[in-house]
């Protein structure tokens, strides 16, 4: 019999004010269809029986947060942000919602140990893909959040590799993108590593046209 | 920030560094906050985090009573050792303190119970 798909609340963000926003990436139209796709795949990832779960540049917390509500407390869920606002503000997110994260400040995953290879189950990525000069990238603050360099893929293909190493056996990798940053290109490289791409959930929001892309091994 | 946060945490950032792990901590405030027990959840993370580190990170901020030098190779049924794992993974909480880097002692802040593995441009690898 086919079950029906629970439906999860989108995390209450009431306790952030505009000031916070000025700091830390407020959730857009990326965010909440990235929370649209995690909600629409909840039947495959909940098979995987997921254990380690792991957001980067996790912003306002509020993505780790969905997952941590969506699996509750039979994984753990780490995030990472290089804005230790962002950090601070993802863990009264969690709070606010009565749920456990992990966050911790460093760049990407830079700060994880080789021994999370092949461990992680669930892998979320809303990158800064905005394309804009090479030198806006990495600069910290709530730039960080956006600025995506050359065709917006800057930080995207920095963290790539490092994804294919921490993904589990069964691993998923959701990956937010915009068309400018060239799926097919991501595609080639990633099918590279040994991983398939597809395409979870595209919708257009003002200008962007906005794409959650997802990564498995070929088995 | 838990000890289980501590437990994939690496200094191998620092130029020149490959013997990050484990961070020394040093706790000047730390908190146990409850956490819902899991038994399931800890039988399934433990293989996949290193114990010793662990231990060790547990002696650092005064809770390594009970943990054996060895982890026994199951866990099922062993009720008291589950609890108390999942004291020291999930319910005690460095809110403000270091890490420190064992090669170099280089530090790291925890503030808020965050670590904070930035480095200066001068210092990554």
């Amino acid at each position: 019999m086919e079950c029906q798909r629970p439906v999860f609340a989108t995390p209450d963000t009431s306790h952030l004010s505009p000031q916070d926003f000025d700091l830390v990436y407020e959730p857009a139209e990326d965010s909440f269809l990235l929370l649209d796709a995690l909600e629409s795949e909840y039947f495959s990832l909940r098979k995987l029986r997921p254990t380690i779960c792991v957001e980067v540049g996790c912003g306002s917390g509020i993505c780790i947060t969905f997952l941590a509500s969506m699996f509750g407390p039979g994984a753990c869920y780490i995030c990472t942000d290089i804005n230790p606002t962002a950090a601070k503000v993802a863990a009264q997110t969690a709070d606010q919602n009565k749920v456990l994260i992990h966050p911790i400040v460093c760049d990407l995953v830079n700060a994880i140990n080789d021994q999370l290879r092949g461990k992680v189950d669930i892998l979320v990525f809303n990158p800064p893909y905005v394309v804009t000069p090479s030198n806006e990238v990495g600069n910290g603050g709530i730039e960080a959040s956006w600025a995506g360099g050359e065709k917006g893929r800057e930080v995207i293909d920095r963290f790539l590799p490092h994804a294919v190493q921490l993904l589990s056996l069964q691993g998923i990798l959701y990956l937010v993108i915009i068309k400018e940053n060239r799926s097919d290109e991501i595609e080639d490289k990633m099918r590279q590593f040994g991983l398939h791409m597809t395409t979870v959930k595209n919708r257009r929001a003002g200008k962007e046209n906005l794409y959650v892309l997802k990564f498995t091994r070929v088995t | 920030m838990k000890l289980l946060t501590h437990n994939i945490l690496t200094s191998n950032i620092i130029k020149g560094v490959t013997r990050g792990f484990p961070l020394k901590i040093k706790s000047s405030r730390l908190e146990v906050k409850e956490v819902d027990f899991n038994p399931d959840f800890i039988l399934r993370i433990l293989p996949k985090l290193d114990w010793s580190a662990l231990r060790q990170a547990a002696t650092e901020v005064g809770y390594g009573n009970g943990l054996p030098e060895e982890l026994p190779s199951s866990l099922e049924g062993d009720d008291s050792l589950q609890k108390t794992i999942h004291n020291i993974l999930l319910q005690v909480e460095i809110v403000e303190g270091e890490l420190e880097c064992p090669e170099t002692g280089r530090k790291f802040p925890i503030q808020n119970g965050i670590p904070n593995m930035l480095l200066n441009e001068d210092e990554v690898s």
